[in-house]
């Protein structure tokens, strides 16, 4: 007994001395001082290295955009030789290719997660998981080198002819088949960005819980229905971010792109059966021998582009998913 | 008349054996109460009659559910056939929390195509006037359900089920995440429905099963101990188990 209480009078004197020696300043623990302002500290560094990034690239694309104005936006010629500079026909090609790989990847890859979560027996879904997920820790140079050797020659001599024949009324299948170009370039970035959307996907809709499941399952409803009513309203605004995030890949996306997008063109045309430009390819195409000058300000404004573009995705996909996740709540949105 | 008759039930999740033998009539315009401590089987069983058990991967039901001399788990009766004729409601409100209150109720009638246009809205408002919910939400029909109180949600849980018309109305604790006052009017509504459903609830609230149960079945380790009228199991169990567990012995 004696022995006991002279432990617990030890603990109490040992607490009381180091309440007495805590330094404080401005009323504040120091270590909590330090934690607080040296966190502080190293959002503001992010911040200003943000803030650099973009004015460096900005004050470097000054020539360009004191000689071209609004119109490099337009312009539809990338050419060195006569000093005349646009990214028109890349603009278009980001955009097109990366639309086209959400067009695509989204429903895949939620059609893919849903089969997963809710159809697949649990073993199979583990491993079947696991390999989804490996597909995104590909190195994009690998699928470019194969879409490159084997989806770019594939898709001149079967693909795009069989396209031609079949789907020939639309604009879209109307050129040459040359295997490399915009619609090569979009089905590269589909199989990249599956992975993406099936992970997070899956994700959301492991989450939703069971008894929103049980619900529909105790009304009669079939395994459809439960993902119809129960799962995809629950998971709506997660899968959504997930879509976004997919398209932001896809923007900027660079050396798959490049491998097989053919980096030729000269005018904007619907035909996806043409080469075209990305933003990150004309940057990784024409880097290395942008000299001083306009040369090198157009290649920099081409970048300067694709961070506004990414920029506006971004901003873009908040102000979506606010609004739906207000209505998840008000539950104002009815399908 | 609809009683659900259940012979030699067993149930197992995996190689846990959950249930014995089970055989229990749950008659027509009654309530019958499941009792039991924590992992009884009460629940289990409860899942077995709408066959909502087999959801869970693993697991294995034999025996006979009888309704109107339909084997529930007869070779050509399909889970949502049962589950369409026979409703159920949890322990935790399940709204569908983005849709509004009327969808709520609606969406069962036209998942199974029963009701649409005019028809529809009158079988939900009947079913919101069945469930006491109606003079609450009249006003705000288009509102989310997920605005309502729990007690209001358990009830709309109830309006949901009332809307398929079921010939029994499964109760799976439905008052255990209720406040004492959204109980009580639960409990109301349970006395209510009898007079049309038969109504199967499982509680662990003793005073629960004397307000509202015709009949008891204490349940232990996965067996029926005893089965009977809810006055002589109360007043006069038959079993040692029985006496334990309602004078709060153990459980």
């Amino acid at each position: 007994m004696n022995e006991v209480r002279s432990v617990t009078g030890a603990a109490t004197s040992a607490a009381t001395t180091h309440r007495r020696t805590r330094i404080t300043v401005r009323g504040m623990a120091l270590g909590d001082f330090v934690l607080q302002n040296g966190t502080l500290l190293i959002v503001i560094a992010v911040l200003a290295l943000i803030a650099g990034v973009f004015w460096v690239v900005l004050a470097s694309s000054m020539p360009t955009i004191h000689q071209f104005g609004w119109q490099f936006l337009t312009n539809q010629a990338f050419d060195p030789d006569h000093n005349s500079f646009g990214v028109g026909p890349a603009i278009f090609g980001t955009i097109v290719t990366s639309v086209f790989a959400l067009v695509f990847a989204a429903p895949l890859g939620i059609g893919a997660a849903v089969f997963l979560v809710e159809f697949c027996p649990r073993r199979a879904r583990t491993s079947l998981a696991f390999f989804t997920d490996l597909l995104a820790t590909v190195p994009s140079v690998v699928f470019g080198l194969w879409g490159f050797l084997v989806l770019a020659p594939w898709m001149q001599h079967s693909g795009e002819p069989w396209l031609k024949l079949h789907l020939g009324f639309l604009p879209f299948f109307v050129g040459t088949p040359r295997g490399v170009g915009l619609l090569t370039a979009g089905m590269i970035l589909t199989v990249m960005i599956l992975p993406l959307v099936i992970a997070i996907a899956r994700e959301v809709m492991q989450i939703v819980p069971n008894e929103q499941r049980e619900a529909l399952l105790a009304l009669g409803a079939t395994r459809w229905e439960v993902v119809r009513y129960a799962i995809l309203p629950f998971a709506r605004v997660g899968i959504t971010g997930g879509v976004i995030l997919a398209l932001g890949r896809a923007l900027g996306e660079t050396i798959a792109v490049t491998l097989v997008i053919g980096n030729q063109a000269n005018k904007i045309s619907p035909d996806l059966f043409a080469t075209g430009y990305t933003l990150p390819s004309v940057i990784a195409n024409q880097f290395g021998e942008a000299t001083p000058g306009l040369f090198r300000s157009a290649v920099i404004e081409a970048g300067l582009i694709l961070i506004v573009m990414t920029l506006i995705v971004n901003v873009l996909a908040r102000l979506l998913i606010a609004r739906m996740g207000r209505h998840h709540r008000v539950g104002g949105l009815v399908a | 008349m609809t009683s659900i008759v259940a012979h030699n039930v067993n149930a197992w999740y995996g190689k846990h054996h959950a249930l014995h033998d089970i055989t229990l009539t749950m008659p027509n315009q009654q309530v019958t109460a499941l009792m039991g401590p924590s992992g009884c089987g009460k629940s289990t069983f409860i899942r077995t009659l709408n066959r909502m058990h087999e959801e869970i991967p693993g697991t294995r039901v034999t025996g006979e559910i009888r309704v109107n001399d339909v084997n529930l788990y007869g070779g050509r009766i399909t889970a949502q056939y049962v589950r369409r004729h026979i409703g159920m409601v949890f322990q935790r409100p399940n709204v569908l929390p983005a849709r509004s209150i009327y969808e709520n109720v609606a969406i069962g009638l036209q998942i199974n195509g029963i009701a649409r246009g005019k028809a529809l809205r009158e079988r939900v408002q009947q079913s919101l006037h069945q469930a006491f919910l109606w003079d609450e939400v009249k006003d705000r029909l288009d509102d989310p359900a997920a605005g309502l109180s729990g007690g209001q949600q358990q009830r709309l849980c109830i309006a949901r089920a009332l809307a398929l018309e079921p010939q029994v109305l499964l109760l799976d604790e439905p008052t255990s995440a209720l406040d004492p006052l959204s109980t009580l009017q639960v409990e109301d509504l349970v006395r209510h429905l009898k007079a049309q459903y038969t109504v199967v609830i499982v509680t662990h609230n003793l005073q629960q099963a004397t307000r509202i149960a015709d009949q008891t079945a204490f349940f232990l380790l996965g067996r029926i101990i005893e089965a009977g009228p809810t006055e002589q199991v109360f007043a006069r169990p038959q079993h040692k188990e029985t006496e334990d567990y309602i004078t709060g012995r153990f459980g």
